[in-house]
C-alpha cells in the first residue's frame, strides 16, 4: 500500500534528516514510526503526503510514486491527524470534520450523512457536540474529532502524528482503545506517528524504530522487545520487557471466564460456602442480568448478614481487550487482588487475578529466551 | 465652556453638516485605505518577500512619521502640477488614506504571519489550496487582529481629519480652525470636544462591531 524506496531528505543546509529508509506498510496495517525526538520519524511520515519534499528516492503509494500525483489531490486522499491544536478554532465540529469533503465538492446532503457516520463511529453521535466550537469540547473530545475529521472522505491511509500526545495518561489509554476498535471496523492503512515505546507496541502492527535519520529495525513489537537488532534498540526498548510485553498481551488470554459470584440477596453463609470451595478470598458481586456491582472479602463475611451489607462496591473495571499492564496499573491504583472484566453493558465476562498476571509475565518471559 | 455649548445650540445645522462631513472623510479614506492596505498585507506575507515586506512597512513607518500639517501641504503642490484639485476634499482623503495605511497593513500582517503554524499544516496537510489556506484558515484567523487595526486606523483618522481644515476641507476642524484664526474659544472648544466625542462614540461602536465579525469559535467564552 505504501513503499519507501531508500527514502533520504536533506535540508536545505545540509542537515540530514533522513538516511535511505526503506520499508513498506500494508494495506489495512498500523505502522508506528518510533523513535527519539529529531530521529527523522515525523520527517518520513510527511515526505508521505509531500508535505515534505523528498530529496532522494521514492514513496509509492498504491504502486504511484506519489510525486507524481497533484499535491493536494494527494492530500486529499490521505486522512491527516495531529495534535489536538490541529482543529480549526474558528470552525463547529461539524465544519472541521467536513473540511475534506467540501474541498473534494461533496453535495450538503453526502456530507452531513458523513459527519453523523463519523460522530457517531467515534462515539460523539448524540447530536449534541455537532455545533459546538473545539474550545468548547474537553481535550479527549477533541481528540476524537481530530481521528473524525481525519476520516472525513474515508481516505484509505490515514497519517498520524502524535494524534494522543496532548491528554492525560487515562484518556490517551482510552482513545488508544477506542482507536483500535475503530480501527478494527474501518481497517485502514495507517502510519502513526509517537515517541511513547508503551503507545508503539499497543498500537503497531509493525514498529518502524527510527534513530539519528536511520531506520534501525522494522519489525512487529514482539520482535522488537525479543529480537532487538542491536545495541540501540535493545536500549531504547529498556530493561524491563517482560512487564513492556504485558502491552502485547489482552485480558481475554489470561481472565478468568465465568469466575463464581454471588447476589446481593444471598446471604454471607451462602457467599462463604462458595468462596471456600473454590478457594478464594474475593469474590465478584453481581446484579440483575450479571452486572458487576462490587466485591465481598472472606475477612467480612459476618454471620446472619446479607451480601448487600457487607459487599464493597467498585466501579474499576476492564474489558476483555485492555492490555495486560493497563488492567495492572488499575488493580494496583484500586489495591483490590482480583479485577472484574465487564463487557461494554458493564455485565460481567470475567475476572483477573494478579496470580494470571504473575503467570503471563513468565510466559512471555520464557517467549523471549526460547526465540 | 458656556460660549462653546452656546455656540452648537445657536449652530446645530452647522455642527451636523460638519460632523457628518468629518465623518464622510473618514470613511471614504478608510475604506481605499482597507482595498489596499489589506490585500498588500497579505501579500507580503508570502514566502520569499520578506525583504519586500520590511521595505513595505518601514515605509508606511516613515510617513507616520511626516507631520500631518506638511502632508497636506506637500499635496498641494503635487496635485496642482497634475492638475487634480489641490484644496478641499482630494487632497484631505489622499492624506488620510496614506495615514490610515499603516495600522491596517501593519496588522494584516502580523495577523496572517502569527496564526499557528500547526493550522496551516493542518490546512495543507488535507489538502488545501493556497488560495483555500488563505480564506479558509488564514484570514479567518486573523479577523480579531486586522478588525483592531481598522479600529486604530479609523479613530486616527478621525483625529487628523480635523488638519484638514487647512487645505480648505470642511469638517470638525473648520470650527477649530476658524476659532484659532478670529480668538474665538467657543469655536475652538466646540470644535475639539466634538471630535473626541465622535472619536469616542466611533470606538465603542467599533468594539461591537469587532465583536461581532470575530468567528464564534474564537470569542472568549
Amino acid at each position: 500500500m505504501i513503499k519507501l524506496d531508500r527514502v533520504t531528505k536533506v535540508y536545505p543546509g545540509g542537515t540530514e534528516a533522513v538516511r535511505e529508509a526503506s520499508f513498506e506498510v500494508e494495506k489495512g496495517e498500523i505502522c508506528v514510526l518510533l523513535g527519539p525526538s529529531g530521529c527523522g520519524k515525523t520527517t518520513t511520515m510527511k515526505m508521505i503526503n509531500l508535505l515534505i519534499h523528498i530529496t532522494a528516492g521514492k514513496i509509492y503509494i498504491d504502486g504511484v510514486d506519489n510525486t507524481k500525483i497533484d499535491e493536494d489531490e494527494l492530500r486529499r486522499n490521505i486522512g491527516y491527524a495531529i495534535q489536538d491544536i490541529g482543529l480549526f478554532p474558528h470552525m463547529t465540529v461539524r465544519q472541521n470534520i467536513e473540511t475534506v469533503p467540501v474541498l473534494k465538492g461533496w453535495t450538503k446532503a453526502e456530507r452531513a450523512k458523513r459527519v453523523e457516520t463519523l460522530l457517531e463511529l467515534v462515539g460523539m453521535g448524540s447530536g449534541e457536540f455537532i455545533d459546538k466550537y473545539p474550545s468548547e469540547l474537553s481535550g479527549g473530545q477533541r481528540q476524537r474529532v481530530g481521528v473524525a475529521r481525519a476520516l472525513g472522505a474515508d481516505p484509505p491511509i490515514l497519517l498520524m502524528d502524535e494524534p494522543f500526545g496532548a491528554i492525560d495518561p487515562i484518556t490517551r489509554a482510552r482513545l488508544q482503545d477506542e482507536f483500535l476498535k475503530i480501527q478494527r471496523e474501518i481497517k485502514k492503512t495507517v502510519v502513526f506517528v509517537t515517541h511513547d515505546i508503551h503507545e508503539a507496541i499497543k498500537m503497531g502492527d509493525k514498529i518502524a524504530l527510527m534513530n539519528e535519520g536511520e531506520l534501525v529495525q522494522y519489525d512487529t513489537p514482539a520482535n522488537l522487545l525479543y529480537r532487538p537488532k542491536n545495541g540501540f534498540v535493545e536500549k531504547f526498548v529498556g530493561a524491563d520487557r517482560a512487564l513492556k510485553g504485558l502491552q502485547l498481551i489482552r485480558v481475554k488470554e489470561f481472565m478468568w471466564g465465568f469466575p463464581p459470584t454471588v447476589k446481593t440477596d444471598e446471604t454471607a453463609q451462602a457467599a462463604r460456602q462458595r468462596m471456600k470451595r473454590e478457594g478464594i478470598n474475593q469474590m465478584v458481586v453481581v446484579g440483575e442480568g450479571r452486572k458487576f456491582l462490587g466485591w465481598v472479602e472472606w475477612a467480612d463475611l459476618e454471620k446472619g448478614k446479607m451480601v448487600s451489607e457487607i459487599m464493597k462496591p467498585s466501579s474499576d473495571v476492564a474489558t476483555v481487550d485492555t492490555v495486560l499492564n493497563e488492567a495492572l496499573s488499575i488493580m494496583l491504583s484500586t489495591r483490590l487482588n482480583n479485577l472484574a472484566i465487564v463487557n461494554e453493558d458493564n455485565r460481567l465476562e470475567g475476572m483477573l487475578s494478579f496470580d494470571a498476571i504473575r503467570k503471563a509475565l513468565s510466559e512471555t518471559a520464557q517467549r523471549g529466551e526460547s526465540e | 465652556m458656556i460660549e462653546a455649548w452656546q455656540f452648537v445650540i445657536r449652530n446645530p445645522e452647522q455642527m451636523v453638516e460638519w460632523t457628518l462631513e468629518h465623518l464622510w472623510v473618514t470613511f471614504i479614506a478608510c475604506s481605499i485605505a482597507v482595498i489596499l492596505g489589506v490585500p498588500l498585507g497579505i501579500y507580503i506575507t508570502d514566502k520569499g518577500k520578506e525583504q519586500i515586506a520590511d521595505a513595505v512597512l518601514y515605509l508606511a513607518e516613515i510617513t507616520m512619521t511626516i507631520p500631518s500639517l506638511a502632508i497636506f501641504g506637500f499635496l498641494m503642490f503635487i496635485l496642482a502640477a497634475i492638475g487634480l484639485p489641490s484644496i478641499g476634499f482630494t487632497p484631505a482623503v489622499i492624506a488620510l488614506i496614506i495615514y490610515a495605511q499603516l495600522p491596517i497593513l501593519r496588522n494584516t500582517y502580523v495577523a496572517i504571519r502569527q496564526v499557528d503554524p500547526a493550522m496551516i499544516e493542518a490546512g495543507k496537510g488535507m489538502g488545501m489550496s493556497e488560495r483555500q489556506l488563505l480564506f479558509r484558515v488564514k484570514l479567518p484567523l486573523s479577523v480579531p487582529v486586522i478588525m483592531a487595526g481598522l479600529r486604530t486606523a479609523i479613530v486616527m483618522t478621525i483625529a487628523i481629519a480635523t488638519i484638514a481644515a487647512v487645505i480648505g476641507f470642511g469638517g470638525l476642524g473648520q470650527a477649530i480652525w476658524w476659532g484659532i484664526r478670529g480668538a474665538r474659544m467657543d469655536l475652538i472648544i466646540a470644535g475639539g470636544v466634538s471630535v473626541a466625542i465622535l472619536g469616542l462614540l466611533t470606538d465603542i461602536f467599533l468594539s461591537r462591531v469587532q465583536r461581532w465579525v470575530t468567528p464564534k469559535g474564537l470569542k472568549e467564552m
